[in-house]
């Protein structure tokens, strides 16, 4: 396996000869989520120190040693804990997406996570992180010191469904259907990228406003009648958007009927 | 070439699936993989993913798609590829007798550098002490109580200690003995964490501890109370010293593997390599600090006539012996089940 990276991707090729890519978390991303864990650790430092109130009721000392114990172990634990519990996740991360891997993409080891939090400390230094800040930013994988040293990068989180492509394409007619012949020459004539580009504008159709579903998918009709002409009679009354979605439909269902 | 999208992930849909339902099984440990035939299911579905994944690429197909299986490839490749050890449940008992003092005679020599530069500060504290007329009080400075006064005049307080004294020590040894705990990871973590200046951090801190060491040490023998302070120091210093230098032994071992002393190998590789190392070192420095921090406030303050100095001797040279044991002699029994993993 060998790992290379761009600045805020992490490729990596498997044996299996395939390589693929997850995005990287940045500084910023990190900072967010790092606030937010602070705020969980003061709540829970909180909570504990009214429950070692209760405790100094009845034990001073044994209540103030609790308490010690109990900030120190928020402060060098609690990033170490929820990363082994959550998958690499502390509350802030989920929040934020973003989750610590290993940076080879293996399973994250109990040792790289004690160490990428204990390392914390000089990330820390001089004042507010500026250390692991500074690291993180000329790092081509976004890593503070700790993820150089243990080995593990913060990647964002994908989400992980299949899109329905059935349900988007299918059930519809396409009166492209009608001229075999000048459906393959479309195929010749779209290129790969401009394939893709029409598929997304489908997909991502109902989280655009409605001037830019205009403006999109007007342009792109353009362009692909610019490319083959179809009858008068085939495209008759069509709209831009149904003009794209037959193309799209064309290409990427090849075994359709019309 | 443009793949027919919609039938493609039609077909291969359920395969995803699979898959996923497995990954999620290998995670949650419901399904081991030693099991030849579920294993070859799952790698089937994995490289069929792979594939896949391959001509989702080459048909520049929807980006929501790849993104999906360049997920599931990196899930199953993660949960696939990762050797088995990693994935073995912790066992607290195998790691605390065989992987810890395995990993410290690993990384003996480390603990050797750690040892010497103590011994080298411990040298200049003496030094510091004898030979400048300021040099107590710049050597004593961390501790005002133990330099503001002889080692005599101390001795005598702590034996004749009035019941007010006993008191205030008897209502704050849990939170005493949690301070001196917190206290003394943290410095740990900070031998270990400044192995990443190349082990000059570490190597200041460590001779830095050596030099107030031997003032003191120097101190209270040059008075006559060498006795007093063996009472006073073994009981908790022969885990707590150690600890601090196992700490540093950790941060020359990080150290090394920056500087890349001794290998061909790159520096990502290298650190790979020790940071289970790390790892167990700083475990096996919090519990000795666990314990010294105990031992600390619930017996090293408590002096003659309440704990004669025989026995707090005694106690500590035990604790030393069995410490010196313990990283030694154990683990190095290799047993059947070690044997064939090597």
């Amino acid at each position: 396996m060998n790992a290379r990276s761009t600045i805020a991707t992490l490729h990596i090729a498997t044996p299996e000869g395939v390589a693929f890519a997850l995005p990287l978390a940045g500084p910023i991303t990190r900072a967010m989520a790092l606030a937010v864990d602070l705020v969980v650790m003061l709540a829970i430092g909180k909570v504990l120190s009214l429950a070692m109130g209760i405790l100094r009721a009845v034990s001073n000392d044994a209540g103030a040693a609790g308490m010690l114990l109990s900030q120190f172990l928020i402060s060098f634990g609690y990033g170490s804990i929820c990363e082994l519990l959550f998958n690499g996740q502390t509350i802030g991360k989920r929040v934020l997406g973003i989750r610590v891997m290993d940076e080879r993409g293996l399973r994250l080891r109990p040792s790289q996570v004690i160490i990428r939090n204990l390392l914390r400390i000089v990330d820390m230094l001089p004042f507010l992180y500026a250390v692991g800040g500074i690291f993180c930013l000329l790092s081509r994988r976004n890593q503070r010191v700790g993820d150089l040293a243990a080995g593990t990068v913060v990647v964002r989180t994908v989400k992980a469904t299949p899109p329905d492509i059935e349900g988007l394409l299918g059930g519809k007619y396409n009166s492209f259907r009608q001229h075999p012949h000048l459906e393959a020459r479309l195929r010749q004539k779209i290129t790969p990228d401009e394939a893709q580009l029409a598929l997304a504008a489908l997909v991502r159709r109902e989280e655009l406003q409605i001037e830019a579903v205009i403006q999109i998918f007007g342009e792109m009709a353009t362009r692909f009648r610019s490319k083959v002409k179809f009858p008068e009679e085939t495209v008759f009354g069509l709209s831009d958007e149904q003009y794209v979605r037959n193309v799209v439909d064309t290409l990427y269902r090849q075994s359709g009927k019309a | 070439m443009i793949i027919d999208l919609a039938r493609f992930v039609e077909k291969e849909r359920p395969y995803w699936q699979e898959l996923e339902k497995a990954l999620d099984e290998i995670r949650a440990r419901l399904l081991d993989l030693s099991d030849l035939k579920q294993s070859r299911r799952v790698l089937g579905l994995f490289q069929r993913a792979c594939s896949d994944l391959a001509r989702v690429g080459q048909a520049n197909a929807e980006p929501e798609l790849r993104n999906y299986l360049e997920t599931l490839v990196a899930r199953g490749y993660s949960e696939i590829h990762s050797s088995q050890t990693y994935v073995r449940r912790f066992r607290p008992l195998h790691w605390f007798l065989r992987t810890l003092p395995r990993t410290f005679r690993r990384q003996m020599w480390a603990f050797n550098l750690s040892v010497a530069l103590t011994l080298i500060g411990m040298l200049v504290g003496g030094i510091l002490l004898v030979a400048d007329p300021d040099g107590r009080q710049v050597a004593l400075a961390p501790f005002p109580h133990v330099a503001h006064q002889t080692p005599s005049q101390r001795v005598a307080d702590e034996e004749t200690a009035n019941n007010d004294k006993q008191k205030m020590l008897e209502e704050r040894k849990s939170s005493f003995s949690a301070q001196l705990m917190a206290n003394n990871i943290g410095v740990s973590i900070k031998a270990m964490a400044f192995g990443l200046t190349w082990g000059i951090g570490t190597a200041l801190l460590l001779f830095y501890n050596g030099v107030i060491l031997g003032a003191v040490c120097l101190d209270y023998m040059l008075d006559g109370q060498t006795v007093f302070l063996l009472g006073w120091l073994l009981p908790h210093g022969s885990f707590e010293i150690p600890a601090i230098l196992i700490g540093g032994q950790a941060g020359f071992v990080l150290a090394r593997a920056l500087i890349g002393w001794g290998t061909r190998d790159g520096m990502r590789t290298r650190l790979r390599m020790i940071v289970p190392d790390l790892a167990t070192l700083i475990g096996g420095v919090a519990l000795m600090l666990v314990w010294a921090g105990i031992i600390e406030a619930f017996f090293s303050q408590y002096h003659a006539p309440v704990l004669p100095y025989w026995l707090k001797i005694t106690f500590g040279s035990i604790e030393l012996v069995i410490l010196v044991a313990f990283y030694w002699y154990c683990g190095r029994k290799t047993g059947p089940e070690e044997e064939a993993e090597q």
